[in-house]
Order: C-alpha cells, then structure tokens, then sequence
C-alpha cells in the first residue's frame, strides 16, 4: 500500500500529518515506511527522533563533450530540444540545467563524442528511528529538476522497503513534482484548510489527481477557523472528507518545536484513528 | 522600475497574505504578479476581474500515427522516460510521462511520429482592488514548466510597468527553491524571505537563503508567527544575523491573517487600524527606502 499526502497550497500539514501517522502506525505494530519527497525542502527529519543510516549520491545523467574526435558538425544542438546545447565555432558547450537527460544528442553525434555522465543532483538519506525508517530526498541547491530525484527516493523506497506500507510527504503544488509523487501511489490525501486560498488549491489538486485517475481523500486541518467552502466542495464532488482537525494553537506550538503531536494532544490522535480506519478500508 | 520578490522556501508561512498587502499598499504605483503558478491565489485577495486571457504554449508532445506505425519499437528503445508502450499493431504515448524531448520522432524509421507543441496555461492580465494592473495566470492541470511559465508572467509585468511608467513590480513567487523559484527571482532587485517561528520555517529559510545568495541578490526577512516559539524566532535571528540580513517585520501568531483571507481582504484592508496593518505598513516603507538607496 502506497499512500501520498499532498496539497495544493503550501503549510497545510502535509509533514505534520505524514509524520505523526507513520509514528503511529509504527507504535500500533505496522510494517510502515516514511518517505519525504518534497526534496525541495525536506524537514520530515525534523520531526522524528532518528539517525542516519545510508546516505546516497543522486545523479542525473547529463552529455560530457570530448574534443577528440568531434567534427563540430553541429548535430546535437540541433537534436536538443531544450537548449541545453550550445555549438560554438570551436566548441561544444553543454548547459547541465537545462538538460532533460533524453541522450538524444549523446546517441545521434556521429563520433560518439558526448558521453553520458552522471552529474550529482542531491541525496537519498534513510534514516532509522526507534520502531521505523524514513528516507528523504534532499535537492542541492541551484538544482532546478527535482523529479529526477523524487523517483530515484520512490525507487530506493520500493528496493529497500518492498513489503512496507509507504507513506509518502508529497512536495505543495500541482505540477510535475507533485504528480511524480502521487502518479504511483494506491490513494491520495489532500491537506487542505477550510479558506478561500485552501479551497481555490484543493480544486487544483483535485484536478490533477483526476488527469493521474488517482482516488483522493481530504483532510481539512486547522477545522473551525474559516468557512464552510472545501465542506461543500467536497460533498458536490463526491470527495471523502477523511478528518477534520481542529483548529489548535498548541499544535502549532507543538509543530514549530519540532515535536510529535499525537502523543500529546488527544483530538489529534483521534483525527489519526479516522485516518487509520479510512485506510483500512480501503482496497 | 524595482522589481521586489517575497519568496518564503516553506509553503503557508504568509508570502501571499503579505505580497497582497504590500500591493494594497503600493496602491497604482505597482505592477502586481502571481509566480505561483502552480497553485496561483493571490487574485483571490485582490478582486483580480481576469480582463484579459493569453494562452501559454510551451514543451511538446510526441504523438504516434498508428497508421504509419510499422510498430518495430525504435521509439520505445530510445525513450528514456517511460513514455511509450506497446498495443498490438501499434505504438502509443503516455502523455504524462512525455518530456517533448523529439527524440523519438527523429529516429522513426517510418516517420510516423509528430510532435505537437502543447497549450499548457494561461496567463491573465486583471485589473485589481486599488486601481493597478495585476499578472497572474495558471497551469494547466498535470502540466510541466512551470518556470517558463514563471518567467512570461514576470516578463509581461516587467514591461507593463516600464510602459506605464511605474515604480514596482511585486511579485509574490512559490514555496521550494526549485525550477519556478529560481525563474522568479532573475532580475529582482529585493528579495523578502517570509519566514516562522517553526523548525521546518528556520530549516526551509536557511536553504531558500543560501539560493538566494548564489545570485547575489539583496535580501531582507520578515519573521512571522514569531511568538509561537521564542527559542526558535531566537535561533532565527542570530542565522540572519550571521547572514547580515536585516529584518524588517516580526509578525505575531494572529487569526487576523485567516480571517482576512476567508473574506478576501489583504489583512492591510481587512483592519486599517490594527497592530499588523501598522507593522506591514512600516515594512512596506522600509522596503521603499532600501530600494532607494540601492
């Protein structure tokens, strides 16, 4: 079982959900795996009393120039389709961020002159804590592509934790990091909190969910501040609401210290119980 | 013509409630532009009325004329994005997974793949509340580039305001320091990191800081909900201070910030005489005097 918790906005509680229920799935005796893949800004970590156990280099496969043999034809900046290579007079200069790594321009240079070679992007790190592991995906910084990564920590999720339920903290959006963390999940959860701003993005999110024919599910957080929009949003489109959580000062205490919350405040908990029972009952 | 950039790295600290605010109070001496693209709300605050509607086109997608197909697999042997997959007679295209990249299109031994260049947006240009222009727009659903997306939005403000010969442009960008943070922040002349008083706010600020100086860009911050934690708004201020970044506003933990949006206001027109209105304000006017010395 794969389950993304996402959203459109931004600081709606993805990390603070994602966290405390694989906490608790851990406490109740589940096989469960946390993996943050909103590798822009990772701070699952924060959350969770662990230690780094593995860490590994990603890489993105990016065209090397070698002069030798190169007959400066011309062919791969004519190949690349996003500019990512520049044929000047006397060389050929290759723009690494721009660089979808297709190896269009690698496979077609007639003297095989631009090798693929791997350019490192950031880091997978696994983390083991008391009862689970979490692993992370962490973007260097000046990186512009972040999905090479988010599929590189799925597939190092999927190799090292094949029978673990897996919890996945998606990046806030809803383009295309989003959709690399939900397109293969089994359900998603949509964050969202009960304002104009909540509603606006929970419809976006919505929506690409639908273009992945991806089910979803909502939790509203910060519940009693606001208005009764996402509510009614929810019933016309037939969307589950899973929980709602109460609108709390001392969970937002709890979460600036970094702490978990379900330990301590028994409304929280609760909310995780629904969640847990709406998991179950799914297929 | 000062382009002033409010970025924040964590999503839901208040970049939009403040950048909102900012441009209430700029009044029509602004060009106001939404770089969110992904989950653009900024409209929402500003009564934004979408006068005028442009499409966006970018990227394309490859499409396989099962026709022509000989369905011998060149394309899906080439594909390094998992793009296509085989039917019976033919091949097909994911158009999910499709980077545009052409490069199956080229080596089709029958030529029987076109690329298409795909509408993935929209781009508005609106009148808002206080009389000024505003320029904000939307992804298509499950789309990609969302920097190039970025950086039209940002190039039709820019030229709007030297057009109409206005002081600022205020841009309002997205969480994360990736692909659409990096495209909103080329040109600004300030950038204001909208941090809170949270761990994951001072972990998110540190990285979104460290982009920022990579281009060497002008910097200030604005510390919001600093009161929910002390130590942490502590441990905040000695990075920036470190940094040499000043900053400008410490905002407390107020309600007032979700009351505002749920009834549309910038929390500046929500309540004129409140201690927030009086402290955004005073950021505002410090934001006019670093740019003018600079």
């Amino acid at each position: 079982m794969k389950i993304t918790i996402a959203s459109g906005k931004g600081g709606t509680g993805k990390t603070t959900v994602s966290s405390n229920l694989t906490t608790y799935l851990a406490s109740l005796g589940k096989k469960v795996v946390l993996a943050d893949l909103d590798v822009e800004e990772p701070n699952s970590a924060l959350f969770i009393d662990s230690t780094l156990v593995n860490t590994k280099v990603s890489n993105k496969m990016i065209p090397q120039w070698n002069a030798t043999d190169c007959l400066l034809c011309g062919k791969c900046e004519e190949v690349c389709n996003f500019n990512a290579i520049l044929h000047l007079p006397e060389e050929i200069r290759v723009f690494p961020e721009l660089c979808h790594s297709c190896y269009a321009c690698s496979e077609l240079c007639p003297t095989s002159s631009l090798p693929m070679v791997a350019e490192k992007i950031g880091l997978i790190n696994e983390y083991e804590s008391e009862l689970f592991s979490m692993v992370e995906g962490r973007l260097d910084l000046g990186q512009e592509m972040s999905i090479p990564l988010i599929a590189q920590t799925i597939e190092y999720v999927d190799e090292h934790f094949p029978e673990h339920i897996k919890i996945y903290d998606a990046p806030p959006g809803t383009s295309c990091p989003v959709i690399e963390a939900s397109r293969y999940s089994d359900f998603v959860i949509l964050i969202t909190e009960a304002t104009p701003f909540g509603l606006n993005d929970l419809k976006l999110a919505v929506e690409t969910m639908k273009v992945l024919n991806q089910k979803v599910g909502v939790i509203i957080n910060r519940y009693g501040i606001g208005d009764d929009g996402v509510e009614k949003y929810c019933q016309d489109e037939n969307i589950p609401i899973i929980t709602k959580i109460k609108n709390d000062r001392e969970v937002a205490k709890l979460y600036s210290n970094g702490e978990l919350i379900y330990n301590k405040i028994e409304h929280f908990k609760n909310s995780l119980d629904e969640i847990i029972t709406f998991i179950g009952g799914l297929k | 013509m000062r382009e002033i950039v409010v970025i924040s790295g964590k999503g839901g600290t208040g970049k939009t409630s403040l950048s909102a605010s900012f441009a209430y109070l700029a009044k029509q001496d602004a060009v106001v532009c939404d770089c969110d693209v992904d989950a653009a709300n900024m409209h929402l605050l500003l009564d934004a009325n979408f006068k005028e509607q442009r499409d966006f086109h970018s990227g394309e997608l490859a499409i396989i004329n099962p026709q022509i197909c000989t369905n011998c697999g060149d394309c899906f042997d080439v594909c390094r994005f998992d793009a296509i997959t085989k039917e019976t007679d033919f091949h097909v295209v994911d158009a999910i997974s499709c980077e545009g990249c052409h490069y199956c299109s080229r080596i089709c031994p029958v030529e029987a793949i076109t690329m298409q260049t795909q509408k993935t947006g929209d781009i508005f240009i609106s009148d808002i509340k206080n009389g000024a222009k505003m320029i904000h727009a939307k992804l298509g659903f499950g789309a990609e580039n969302s920097g190039k997306l970025v950086s039209k939005v940002k190039q039709i403000a820019k030229e709007l305001a030297l057009k109409e010969d206005k002081s600022y442009v205020i841009t309002d960008g997205s969480p994360g320091i990736g692909c659409p943070v990096i495209s909103s922040l080329s040109g600004a002349n300030l950038v204001v990191l909208v941090t809170e008083a949270t761990v994951s706010g001072l972990h998110d600020l540190q990285r979104v800081y460290q982009l920022t100086k990579t281009f060497n860009l002008n910097v200030v911050c604005i510390i919001n909900k600093y009161d929910l934690n002390m130590d942490v708004t502590k441990k905040i201020e000695i990075y920036l201070e470190e940094q040499e970044v000043a900053v400008i506003a410490k905002l407390p933990y107020d309600e007032d910030f979700t009351k505002a949006v749920s009834v549309a206001k910038p929390i500046v027109e929500f309540d004129e005489n409140c201690k927030l209105t009086e402290q955004i304000s005073s950021s505002w006017e410090k934001i006019k005097i670093i740019l003018k010395d600079r």
